[in-house]
């Protein structure tokens, strides 16, 4: 075997060692959504499929697939079925420039956080296109309202990342997580942090900001007229985005694969492990907002994102540089 | 000062956090699930299900064919048809219930002088087609046969609240 056709197999290999666990993540996160709701509401949630029901997201998946794919008669054919796929493939090639342990990362580029910004932008374009194309109006309401607030919501997560990137000094994710081996940035920018949280929530369309999809005004938002395989992408692809999102909280402020503490029993552990538990932690705290508070009203939401979160992020990227600067503390 | 406080309090999500406090509490409570198929919720002895018309222990039937039920049943899901029997008694040749019409008020049964129409504890009786929740006199008084000791048994324990 040549050289160049080893390296594209093992490229091939590596690409499948981060897809195929987050698409089973996120069957177990369908999953655990559903337990945890469950269990706020005082109900078992799923426990017939499998042990504990865990696989009752596979039994769905298998449902979804075996049923007719409807194209309404009015919608752009190509578009329709084009939106779904551009929905999942840009929540899926995010992850080749996040680092599970300080080796171990597809692409190890020192833009990272840029890739991860831009292409996480691009997610509002397979909504449009979906709301576009379905050629309806509830549909179009949605991708209209998605296109809003991940635009508004994009804003202070910029800034958040800026703050942190100001604490660190490079682009690189290894070089964020390795610049939080002695302090977690969750606890210097605690504000940050939980605006990040919020914000992530706001850009994955999770209650209590998930207006493109309110059922309660649009039906199903931008996914109203997709059925069968093709919704099932559109929710696989949701779904990689939470996990994206939390991976990526998990990244800037926990302090990736590292312990809470470095002594000895629990810095003997992988740090991969340490990254899936603070992942599936703060996936948690997604699913706990949600089993909590109502949906925002629209005006609301946007009044948060643009008279209250802007105007602090951009405030506390003033503070943190000026502390930095005048403490001398600016990575160099 | 009230300002302040209000200020302070939305800054540091006080009021989210209560609302969050109190789902956890929630996530950890027991569940009041039922496991339907394995398990059972109690049911009174007043409840109305499944119809049947019951016998007497030698075997004979209660049913005197006094039409009673079918006048009381506003849905009109009873048809009764009686000729005399050999013996001089009136029997009835015909009893159907159409389960598609029956609103389970359970009129029939109060308006029974020998017991004989009762709406037993069966809820579990739903069918693939239409035509099965036609009910004839022998589907009814195959009821009764399998159903009898609980029918009874239910008669006992609400007979002194009548």
């Amino acid at each position: 075997m040549t050289s160049l056709s080893l390296e594209l197999t093992i490229g091939i290999l590596k690409i499948f060692s981060f897809v195929v666990p987050v698409l089973v993540s996120v069957a177990l996160l369908v999953y655990l959504e559903r337990k945890v709701l469950g269990a706020v509401q005082l109900r078992k949630g799923p426990n017939v499929v499998g042990p504990f029901g865990i696989l009752q997201s596979f039994a769905d998946v298998l449902k979804l697939l075996t049923k007719e794919n409807l194209l309404p008669s009015s919608s752009n054919k190509f578009l329709f079925i084009f939106a779904p796929m551009l929905t999942l493939i840009l929540s899926l090639i995010a992850w080749a420039v996040i680092p599970i342990s300080s080796t171990y990362v597809i692409a190890n580029i020192n833009i990272g956080i840029l890739y991860l910004f831009a292409v996480s932008s691009f997610g509002v374009y397979g909504v449009i296109i979906a709301g576009w194309a379905s050629n309806s109006k509830y549909p179009f309401l949605g991708a209209l309202r998605s296109a809003a607030q991940m635009i508004s919501y994009e804003v202070s997560i910029g800034f958040v990342i800026i703050t942190v990137l100001i604490c660190v000094g490079s682009l690189n994710l290894i070089d964020i997580v390795e610049s939080q081996k002695n302090m977690w940035f969750a606890i210097p920018l605690l504000p940050m942090f939980v605006i990040f949280i919020i914000s992530a929530l706001a850009e994955t369309n999770r209650l209590p900001f998930d207006l493109p999809e309110d059922e309660a005004t649009l039906v199903a938002g931008f996914f109203t007229e997709y059925s069968s395989i093709s919704f099932g992408l559109f929710f696989l692809a949701e779904y990689a985005n939470m996990i994206l999102m939390s991976s990526l909280t998990v990244i800037l402020f926990l302090g990736g694969w590292y312990p809470p503490i470095d002594i000895f029993p629990l810095n003997a552990i992988p740090g991969i492990f340490w990254f899936v538990i603070k992942v599936f932690l703060i996936l948690f705290v997604f699913l706990w907002v949600r089993a909590t508070f109502p949906r925002y009203r629209y005006d609301q939401l946007m009044r948060l994102g643009w008279k209250i979160f802007l105007p602090f992020t951009l405030i506390w990227v003033v503070i943190t540089s000026a502390f930095l600067f005048y403490f001398g503390l600016l990575p160099n | 000062m009230t300002t302040l406080i209000k200020y302070i309090k939305s800054f540091t999500l006080f009021e989210l956090m209560k609302g969050l406090k109190l789902t956890i509490t929630y996530f950890f409570k027991p569940k009041v699930t039922l496991n339907y198929p394995n398990q059972k919720g109690p049911i009174s002895p007043r409840f109305r299900g499944e119809h049947a018309l019951r016998r007497y222990p030698n075997g004979e039937e209660r049913c005197i064919a006094c039409k009673l039920c079918e006048a009381v049943c506003p849905a009109q899901a009873i048809t009764i048809e009686a000729e005399p029997k050999p013996d001089g008694s009136r029997r009835t040749t015909r009893y159907d219930i159409d389960m598609t019409k029956c609103i389970y008020c359970g009129l029939c049964e109060e308006a029974c002088p020998v017991d004989a129409i009762v709406e037993g504890p069966n809820f579990e009786y739903a069918t693939e087609t239409r035509e099965e929740l036609l009910y004839d006199k022998e589907k009814l008084l195959r009821n009764g046969d399998i159903w009898e000791k609980q029918i009874s048994e239910n008669l006992k324990r609400d007979s002194k609240y009548r």
